[in-house]
């Protein structure tokens, strides 16, 4: 049995009204949405909040609005990854997203966790996720819980605890926004750019900040995207290989010629990575193009360097960014 | 426990209202357990792992032990008590006993109540594959999953059948 430190759990019912009770109580006062991420790290005594701020009943953020005037779906951040896998837009518009969405931990899970809490997950890494008696077992944490050294990067400063979200890497691939509330106001930023490389704060949040919705343009012209996600048992476990892969094409067949591209990674450090230098490799280059898959996937195994900071050999799952991806590109064609 | 820490809930909890005084950081798991004594839920990672303390909210499977009993104001939830509280035996129990679908029998009240919202959302008898998808989030370490699975198919088929004779 795992208990829960002791706190107090408030319930605002906007999000005016949340911001400023995480301005009130700052520090000490933490975010619960669908609870799935903050309550196990809690109940590691990865943190002692003295107040969760509850999500669960602010109705604005469980919109879902498709405005094809802006050419943009813009979801809620308190929706749930269940509710995104399913919704039709989604399907009809990002296939890529609702895969993802539909690839998180389990039914259960994808019940409750929301997009919101699913972009804001906290970094994860094999030393940092273990119970506090384990961590004490291995001389009293990390840079990330209680302790002062790195344990997958011994020389190093800076946490490089994983970025394990599933959608994350998926929607910087479709270029989305993020939309933030704030005790100074609304922001709007890209989201490759809400993160940054350090696992003890991964995230370009202000202080009381809020990831209040997610906005995502609506293709412009045909597109083939998938995402790819590896882990052992398929099914409740974090991604220990995460790629997502857009190609947008000048027309809807498959010989057609790429005009864009976006492949992202995620599971590496605290931050996703773009796999960059892939417009002047393959634009222009037709999509039948055996050579692209190659293309793309040596550019994601060269650019892309996993650690040992989640299970399983680095080594391999380099390897299986390269050949996953590959495999991807050669099956949407 | 100090006294502005607790705080009063008010559930319908397998459909009769219910109100229940708590601290404030315990989980649903924890109320139903040592506050209401359904002990059917079983504690068992306690970390969203396993499953075993899956319960209905709002008609859809969540984890009890990932709920925190403040945020569960207000809502429906269903345990697997209500399974057997029935005039007749509930179609899954039946099912899971035909096909010794329970072993040691810690993970089957999760998987009951996973499979249970499966088959009330279902409109036809649901596949193996289905079945599967929908309980993907409960680790059984005895049966090795194809007799849960059989029983899962089997019952789905049953009450099919028992709502298409209008019973």
């Amino acid at each position: 049995m795992l208990r829960l430190p002791q706190f107090q759990v408030a319930t605002p019912t906007t999000l005016a009204e949340a911001v400023d009770l995480l301005q009130r109580n700052s520090p000490g006062a933490r975010l619960i949405s669908g609870g799935t991420d903050i309550l196990p790290n809690l109940k590691h005594f990865l943190d002692q909040p003295g107040l969760l701020v509850s999500l669960a009943r602010v109705a604005e953020l469980r919109r879902i609005d498709r405005d094809d005037r802006a050419g943009r779906l813009v979801l809620g951040a308190g929706l749930t990854l269940a509710e995104i896998a399913q919704h039709p837009d989604v399907r009809a518009y990002f296939p890529s997203l609702a895969k993802s969405a539909g690839l998180v931990a389990a039914p259960t899970i994808r019940n409750m966790a929301t997009l919101g809490g699913n972009i804001n997950l906290d970094t994860r890494c094999r030393y940092v996720n273990q119970t506090e008696l384990w961590r004490g077992g291995i001389g009293g944490g990390c840079l990330k819980s209680e302790g002062q050294v790195c344990h997958v990067v011994p020389t190093g400063r800076r946490c490089v605890a994983a970025m394990s979200s599933d959608n994350v890497p998926v929607l910087i691939s479709l270029g989305a926004t993020i939309h933030l509330h704030g005790p100074a106001g609304q922001r709007a930023l890209p989201l490759a750019d809400y993160f940054h490389a350090d696992g003890l704060r991964h995230t370009h949040a202000a202080p009381g900040e809020i990831t209040a919705a997610i906005s995502v343009p609506l293709p412009t012209s045909p597109r083939r995207c998938d995402y790819i996600k590896w882990s052992v048992r398929q099914s409740i476990d974090f991604p220990l290989v995460s790629v997502a892969l857009r190609f947008d094409l000048d027309a809807d067949r498959s010989d057609a010629a790429i005009t864009d591209v976006s492949v992202v990674a995620g599971v590496l450090g605290a931050k996703p990575r773009e796999v960059n230098k892939l417009d002047e490799l393959v634009v222009g280059r037709s999509f039948a193009d055996p050579s692209v898959a190659q293309i793309v996937s040596e550019a994601a195994y060269s650019q892309c360097k996993p650690l040992p900071n989640v299970p399983y050999d680095p080594a391999y799952r380099r390897e299986m960014i390269r050949v996953l991806t590959r495999r991807a590109i050669a099956a949407m064609v | 426990m100090s006294q502005s820490s607790a705080i009063l809930l008010s559930l319908t909890l397998n459909g009769e209202p219910v109100q229940v005084a708590a601290p404030a950081h315990w989980t649903l798991l924890e109320v139903l357990r040592y506050k209401l004594d359904l002990i059917g839920s079983k504690q068992g990672c306690d970390k969203g792992d396993c499953g075993a303390c899956t319960v209905q909210i709002d008609g859809l499977p969540a984890l009890a032990c990932l709920t925190l009993a403040a945020l569960a104001d207000g809502r429906s939830v269903t345990t697997v008590e209500a399974l057997g509280c029935g005039p007749v035996v509930h179609p899954l129990l039946d099912a899971f006993d035909r096909h010794d679908a329970a072993q040691c029998g810690f993970c089957t009240p999760g998987i009951l109540m996973a499979a249970e919202s499966l088959l009330r959302r279902s409109a036809r008898p649901v596949t193996r594959h289905e079945a599967a998808s929908a309980l993907a989030g409960n680790l059984c370490r005895c049966t090795g999953y194809t007799k849960i699975l059989d029983a899962v198919v089997d019952a789905s088929e049953r009450l099919r059948a028992e709502h298409d004779d209008g019973r």
